[in-house]
């Protein structure tokens, strides 16, 4: 297993937003088939961290590196990135006005193919991943996200994973918002997109949707760190106990 | 003075590249008759003449020019470009071929050519009723189908009309524009050539679009169609008009006039999609009355042309009219698009909506130039006025000049303006999933123009996404 190379890795990892910084030196690594997921208190930088993987211009990297499949990726734009295989479903999606979900699935996925690449089979794929997520095919003439209650929002987000099917998918809250019918069809839609050859990441505030996509680390951001790591146990632990602990924890190692 | 002249030739040449190849090339042409430069009485009567005009025609022409001559250029707009029109270097009548085709075998070759590339015989077979195609000062080819001319519906360039339909011809032109109305619509009225004539016979509905297409080739040209259109009562039509033009260094003219007259629970709309080189100056004055229940519904789509003035308007004058304008207007690097549109509420229960759509581009302008005025009669009316910027770069100018004159107390008035840039976070959404930031940026002013779009045949959504792609193409910030 040791020459297995990792499909994201970051090592340090340092983000500033309006000149604060917010994430300071996280390290991780996802191999290929595992799923993790990160934990934490609200405003700990954990969409931070995600958004500056991605390549967000106002989540400025300062510090530390991170490599895609190998590849270093602090210096490819969004695009590059995407194209490269990293996803981020977004905490907050936005709402593109006039461009209907099917112009701009299509317009993502030829991005990833090429340009005069064959799409022929794009209508019956796209069906197809809307079937499978419970998705009504009216959406698909509706404008992004326009207009979206905040479950249908996320259910598009995962409908853009399945059909790009990323090498690393980062998924920001994707559960909140959900009902509990949606939540099961998404973390089946998550399991179904899920394989060994790529990875997860979760970030998430519930164990709910860990009940379904089982992780096999979970990690604790406090403050724009890393501060815990574990299995899947480590999730039920915090449902149970909340943040105090791992906060106190924490804070007597850096005491020592 | 000949570098200048030189530079701004490369640049235009530059600014135009794609243009040029899809729209911009010019024919050598043969005139059957050019006249002179320049516009006097002796050319109006020239133009008469070889129009074998009814001679109540010919002294209206003649009125018109002294109405022309007589007013000064506008003071407003854009006063500096409108200063630099030189009338005297413009031809105002060329006529390209002795007599009009009535199948495209009847039309010579190089003209044939020009409106194949244009792709206009080909939607005339899969989606069109009926084609005038105009070739500098007069219409090459004009057809219909069989089908509406047994109904009775009349399409014919307005040349013919005037022969053919002296009578309603007489009865209606010029009610809805007066020939003093302004300038460029007294300049229409003297020396006007070509444009469309159309009358719907009462509860005839046409069912598919009835289309013209105006295309300047020579430089210097000024091309003035008269477009008239009659709706009777209860009938429906929809009219498109295209238009393009060659790439030259130096200016040609479109001064159009268009009046439109829907009779009682008549409806027509009238689609334009104009693409002109950015050499032409583009001063239409375009009108409609809308009377009982009758509905008219400007859709009119602005690209290229250095400077256009243009704001469609309609006259609700019966009870129960509805007037819709909903117009978008792209400005590139050099352009100003001076676009909006006027309602005029004269009967009760009128209600209009006008939604314009504006994007400027590099050191582009687009200004919203609108009135909106209710009169002391009409009660119970509506308006609404949606005006929706876009600038793309930093050098990118948007204005609005919204009027309003409301005489009563009844009635509900809306008006909304925005102006926004494309936004960072939309960019960074779309680039996330792959798509380029040109792309990206295409996708989001095509979602922008999309309640405009979708308005259009779809072959014509199409073309204009396209052309907008070229306009975008390049584009900075
Ligand atoms: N665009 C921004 N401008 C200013 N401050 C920001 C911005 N984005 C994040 N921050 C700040 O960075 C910190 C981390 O925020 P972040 O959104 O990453 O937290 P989070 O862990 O995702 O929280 P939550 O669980 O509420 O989603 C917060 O203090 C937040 O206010
Ligand atoms: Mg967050």
């Amino acid at each position: 297993m040791a020459d297995k190379k990792p499909l994201l890795a970051f090592d340090d990892i340092h983000v500033e937003v309006e000149g604060t910084e917010v994430v300071k030196g996280v390290s991780l690594t996802i191999n290929p088939g595992e799923t993790h997921a990160i934990m934490g208190p609200n405003g700990s930088g954990k969409s931070s961290l995600s958004q500056a993987l991605m390549g967000h211009p106002s989540y400025e990297i300062t510090g530390g590196e991170a490599y895609l499949n190998g590849e270093s990726i602090l210096d490819m734009e969004p695009d590059e990135r995407s194209r490269a295989g990293l996803f981020l479903a977004f905490q907050y999606p936005l709402a593109i006005p006039g461009v209907t979900v099917a112009n701009f699935m299509r317009a993502a996925l030829q991005s990833h193919r090429g340009k005069d690449a064959d799409m022929s089979d794009f209508r019956k794929l796209f069906k197809a991943q809307m079937d499978d997520l419970g998705i009504d095919h009216a959406f698909a003439t509706r404008y992004l996200n326009e207009g979206f209650s905040g479950g249908e929002k996320k259910r598009i987000e995962i409908l853009q994973m399945a059909m790009l099917q990323p090498k690393v998918a980062v998924l920001d809250e994707t559960d909140s918002g959900l009902d509990i019918d949606a939540l099961k069809t998404v973390a089946e839609g998550i399991n179904r997109f899920h394989n060994d050859s790529n990875g997860m990441l979760l970030v998430t505030h519930y164990q709910r949707l860990l009940n379904y996509v089982k992780p096999d680390f979970v990690h604790v951001m406090m403050a724009g760190r890393l501060v815990k790591s574990g299995g899947a146990e480590l999730a039920l632990q915090l449902e149970d106990k909340g943040y105090d602990w791992v906060a106190a924890e924490a804070n007597q190692k850096v005491e020592v | 003075m000949a570098d200048a002249a030189q530079r701004q030739k490369d640049d235009l040449s530059l600014l135009n590249a794609d243009y040029a190849t899809r729209y911009g090339f010019k024919d050598p042409v043969d005139y059957f008759h050019k006249g002179a430069r320049g516009v006097n009485h002796e050319v109006v009567e020239m133009i008469s003449k070889m129009k074998n005009e009814p001679r109540w025609m010919a002294d209206r022409r003649h009125e018109a020019l002294d109405v022309f001559l007589s007013k000064p250029t506008p003071q407003w707009g854009n006063t500096k470009l409108l200063n630099e029109i030189l009338y005297d270097n413009i031809y105002y009548f060329m006529k390209p071929i002795e007599q009009q085709g009535k199948s495209w075998d009847d039309v010579p070759e190089y003209i044939r050519n020009t409106f194949d590339k244009l792709g206009i015989p080909e939607a005339e077979k899969n989606f069109l009723g009926g084609v005038s195609a105009q070739y500098e000062s007069e219409v090459v080819y004009h057809s219909m189908r069989e089908d509406l001319q047994k109904q009775g519906v009349v399409f014919l360039d307005m040349d013919s009309g005037l022969r053919e339909h002296e009578d309603i011809v007489k009865k209606f032109f010029g009610t809805v524009i007066p020939t003093d109305d302004n300038k460029f619509a007294a300049l229409n009225t003297a020396v006007w050539s070509g444009g469309s004539f159309i009358y719907v016979p009462p509860g005839i509905n046409v069912e598919i679009p009835l289309q013209a297409y105006f295309r300047i080739n020579a430089e210097n040209m000024g091309q003035f169609e008269r477009t008239l259109i009659i709706a009777d009562k209860g009938s429906r039509v929809h009219y498109i008009e295209g238009c393009t033009a060659p790439v030259y260094s130096t200016d040609s003219l479109h001064s159009a006039v268009v009046e439109l007259i829907a009779l009682e629970d008549a409806y027509i709309r009238y689609t334009t999609i104009q693409n002109w080189a950015r050499n032409i100056y583009n001063l239409v004055t375009k009108r409609a009355t809308a009377h009982k229940n009758a509905t008219v519904e400007w859709v009119d789509g602005n690209l290229g042309s250095r400077l256009t003035m243009k704001y469609p308007c309609i006259q609700l004058v019966g009870e129960g009219a509805k007037g819709e304008i909903l117009s978008v207007a792209f400005a590139g690097q050099d352009q100003h698009q001076d676009a909006g549109a006027k309602v005029i509420h004269a009967a009760p229960n009128t209600s209009s909506r006008i939604t314009s759509k504006s994007i400027s581009k590099d050191n582009g302008r687009a200004s919203y130039r609108g009135l909106a005025k209710i009169h002391k009669n009409a009660v119970n009316s509506k308006i609404s006025v949606e005006c929706d910027a876009l600038l793309i770069g930093e050098d990118a100018r948007s204005d609005t000049y919204p009027t309003m004159e409301i005489d009563n107390e009844q009635v509900r008035v809306e008006h909304e303006a925005r102006v926004s840039k494309v936004a960072e976070e939309q960019l960074f959404y779309l680039t996330s999933r792959g798509l380029s930031e040109d792309d990206a940026r295409l996708l989001i002013v095509n979602g922008f123009m999309e309640p405009f779009t979708k308005e259009l045949p779809l072959e014509y959504a199409v073309e204009l996404n396209r052309l907008i792609e070229l306009e975008m193409e390049g584009s900075i910030g």
